[in-house]
């Protein structure tokens, strides 16, 4: 097993690479740093002397790839892409537009992020099983269509519109809970409770209506039908047998989003003012801080070869049968 | 004067292609039964006769030309105004002209906001000023609730008229296809015909679902909307097909070191957080397009190639997910009796994946891009919200939403650009969804017993 996952680490430095000189492209060939400038110094003020002033600032006055000024060894890291693009694998992001250090940035939000990510994920995953192993039991009867035509319903409306309808229903009519804000501490959970409540509901459709087909299909074999036959109620049948059995594929497939959970959400974090990384990431792209982005872009990847071998993982421990090599 | 927009060209290239693919259709008789037992579906019928009529708006919006001006230049020859309009801006040209100032209410006679007015004594007072266009026609404001509901109850009459033609054109449907249940889709036509002739009455004085702030008419915002959606939804492909296609084949088929780096170069664009490389890449394409800035004669072709791109940015970023999956088709496809067969005989590797593996993994093809079509138009109000959407000159969903989002803060609230933005957008995704569905049982061969 360790010698798996250390060959599989091994695998995952490749793609890492890949990933690094995929960013370093696209932020440093399509466009050269000389139109970062300008565009982050915005029309007015754009003199060759404040482009260069704002290259040097940033360490984006080097050469790309080849530094013929300096010797020696030299010659290679003194490069936007040796101090730009490799020096993410040591998690040094260097510094934002408002000259703040990401990799201490990054640290400080996690905390909010996953504060309101885990509780998604945990009470998300509750609602959706036992909502799915509802229609699963009513399968075939009014319930079970309605329920359907619910979840394709609910996953057919806009995250946004949760988020707006949520924040206005329960925050501005009803003054239930504040509007937008974060605070340290157990006072969190005042602000958290809405933005949780909203991702769990906006999640429901997508996964339950996944989930029923699942459950479906595991109601189809024949150790179920021998359950059956020895004479056991459909609610022993449904919650001994079929519940068990599938959620060896729900689970190994829940296991791939969790490393995402750090990454915190995009659109609740920043409609609620949530200080984690998902509102972090839009104010950048919002401000057109390409550093806080390819760092972002870094640490996803990180993450998605994360959740790749946890997946692999999760299988060998659901599933005996399998065995990793 | 024509305009040929990068988009519109290429929407009315899909719409040949379908046309093309529904002829191939007839002709082979597995996807013939295919499609009919989607159609068997009552859900599919309506939907796709919702769909059909937003299609419908979305390429009458995709006709553009420069109108031509009154006056001549010094030699005589026409002078066309910058301006690009499109069959469908003819179509509103009244409500396109009629602004206010400012937000108004549906069917409001008065603005939403106050205004120093000269009282008829000479002195200046703050009031809701009367609109420019919304029920100007009405002297006396106690007219307004006879005169809405004459408007509306005229407008369902027209469509209470038009019902009974329809009903007749069904029945000559139903005797040329007996199995298909076109009285789901006759349901559904009547439904609209209800919502939206009464609407279209009213909107001959009123503006039917309120203006948003700088006085347009939110009503005709949604209309334009429309085809903005339905180009992401549906051009996205033209980039995603191509190469999820032949990158997922080709690494099923061939395996070894070509699997090896198909399956590296797709982990690689899949490891990174999806909105993260639309949006550097949008970035991008935005520092590109200030930079060449001359490129583009008018602001609407600016935009549509902003479009454009955006396209095919996200067709780019999302071929991973059906490659993976024709790549593991093929591997099963490629084992199985007849590939091997035409192997013993010697046929070229190429026409063995054209001939032999294509057709046997084109259902999961159909299958995807029904599924991806309403994922593309909700990522795009996500995306304008982000602000790595689409123009902002663009009229879509995402940024009516993002216009109208800050007001919710106001009070009174101002809902109706929302609601209406939210609206459409449901309506079309709940449709796409729904067809999804009905394609999917028709095309899923474990579901054919």
């Amino acid at each position: 097993m360790s010698a798996y996952i250390v060959r599989r680490l091994l695998y995952a430095l490749p793609i890492l690479v890949g990933v690094n000189l995929i960013t370093f492209a696209l932020f440093f060939f399509v466009n050269s740093p000389d139109d970062m400038a300008r565009m982050q110094l915005g029309a007015k003020r754009v003199t060759p002397e404040a482009i260069e002033k704002w290259k040097a600032e940033r360490g984006y006055d080097l050469p790309l790839l080849w530094n013929d000024a300096a010797s020696g060894v030299r010659k290679f890291t003194q490069t936007i892409f040796v101090q730009k693009s490799l020096r993410m694998f040591v998690f040094d992001f260097g510094y934002s537009e408002d000259k703040r250090n990401i990799a201490v940035e990054i640290r400080e939000r996690m905390g909010p992020s996953l504060a309101l990510q885990v509780p998604v994920f945990i009470v998300g995953l509750a609602v959706c099983i036992t909502f799915a192993l509802l229609l699963a039991f009513f399968r075939a009867t009014y319930f079970d269509f309605w329920g359907v035509v619910l979840c394709v319903v609910m996953m057919s409306i806009s995250m946004l519109f949760y988020i707006i309808g949520g924040q206005y229903v329960v925050s501005k009519v009803w003054h239930l809970v504040p509007i937008s804000g974060f605070q340290g501490g157990l006072d969190a959970a005042r602000f958290l409770v809405l933005p949780i409540v909203i991702g769990v509901v906006a999640g429901i459709g997508v996964s339950s209506r996944l989930y029923r087909t699942v459950f479906l299909e595991e109601i189809g074999k024949e150790y179920v039908r021998t359950a059956r036959a020895k004479g056991l109620s459909e609610g022993l049948v449904l919650f001994r047998h079929v519940l068990r059995n599938a959620l060896i594929p729900i689970l190994t497939g829940v296991v791939a989003a969790i490393p995402f959970l750090f990454l915190g959400s995009l659109l609740s974090e920043s409609f609620f003012g949530i200080p984690g990384l998902g509102s972090f990431t839009i104010e950048a792209i919002q401000s057109q801080d390409f550093a806080v982005v390819r760092s972002m872009v870094f640490i996803g990847a990180v993450l998605y070869i994360v959740a790749l071998i946890a997946t692999d993982i999760s299988y060998t421990i659901a599933d005996p049968r399998v065995r990793l090599q | 004067m024509p305009v040929f927009l990068a988009t519109d060209v290429l929407v009315w290239l899909l719409v040949a292609t379908v046309a093309g693919y529904t002829l191939y259709c007839r002709r082979h008789v597995h996807l013939k039964e295919s499609w009919h037992r989607v159609f068997r579906s009552p859900s599919a019928m309506a939907s796709v006769t919702v769909l059909i009529v937003f299609a419908v708006v979305g390429l009458l919006d995709s006709v553009h030309f420069r109108p031509e001006l009154p006056k001549k230049d010094a030699e005589g020859k026409a002078v066309y105004s910058t301006e690009v309009l499109s069959l469908l801006d003819v179509a509103f040209a009244r409500l396109r002209g009629r602004g206010e100032k400012t937000y108004s209410a549906p069917l409001a006679m008065r603005s939403f906001a106050k205004e120093q007015v000269d009282s008829p004594d000479g002195r200046l007072v703050r009031e809701f000023p009367r609109l420019r266009f919304g029920g100007a026609h009405l002297r006396d404001e106690s007219e307004w609730a006879a005169d809405v509901a004459r408007k509306a109850l005229t407008g369902l009459g027209v469509a209470a008229l038009c019902a009974p033609l329809l009903w007749l054109a069904f029945r000559g449907l139903r005797r040329l296809a007996p199995t298909v249940p076109w009285s789901a889709s006759f349901v559904s036509l009547v439904v609209m015909l209800a919502l939206l002739a009464p609407a279209v009455a009213l909107s001959s004085a009123y503006h039917v679902l309120g203006t948003d702030k700088v006085g347009q008419d939110i009503f005709y915002l949604a209309f334009k909307s429309i085809r903005t959606s339905i180009v992401i939804g549906t051009l996205t492909t033209i980039v995603l097909l191509p190469v999820g296609i032949a990158l997922g084949m080709m690494a099923g088929y061939f395996r070894g070191w070509v699997d090896d780096v198909i399956q590296y170069v797709y982990t690689t664009l899949a490891s990174i957080p999806g909105i993260l490389l639309i949006a550097a890449s949008v970035l991008m394409i935005n520092v590109y397009l200030d930079r060449n800035a001359g490129l583009f004669p008018t602001a609407a072709q600016r935009a549509d190639v902003k479009l454009l791109a955006l396209c095919a940015i996200l067709g780019l970023t999302s071929w991973t997910g059906l490659a993976r999956l024709l790549r593991g088709e093929t591997l099963k496809v490629s084992q199985l009796e007849y590939v091997q067969a035409a192997h013993a005989f010697g046929v070229a590797s190429a026409r063995v994946l054209t001939r032999h593996v294509l057709p046997n993994i084109s259902h999961l093809v159909i299958i995807i891009l029904a599924l991806d079509f309403s994922g593309f138009v909700l990522a795009e109000a996500v995306l304008s919200y982000v602000g790595v959407g689409v123009d902002p000159s663009t009229n879509s969903f995402g940024t009516m939403i993002n216009a109208a989002r800050l007001e919710m803060s106001r009070e009174p609230v101002v809902w109706w650009a929302l609601a209406t933005a939210f609206g459409f957008m449901l309506t079309l995704v709940l449709a796409a969804n729904l067809f999804a569905d009905a394609v999917r049982d028709g095309f899923d061969p474990r579901v054919r017993v």
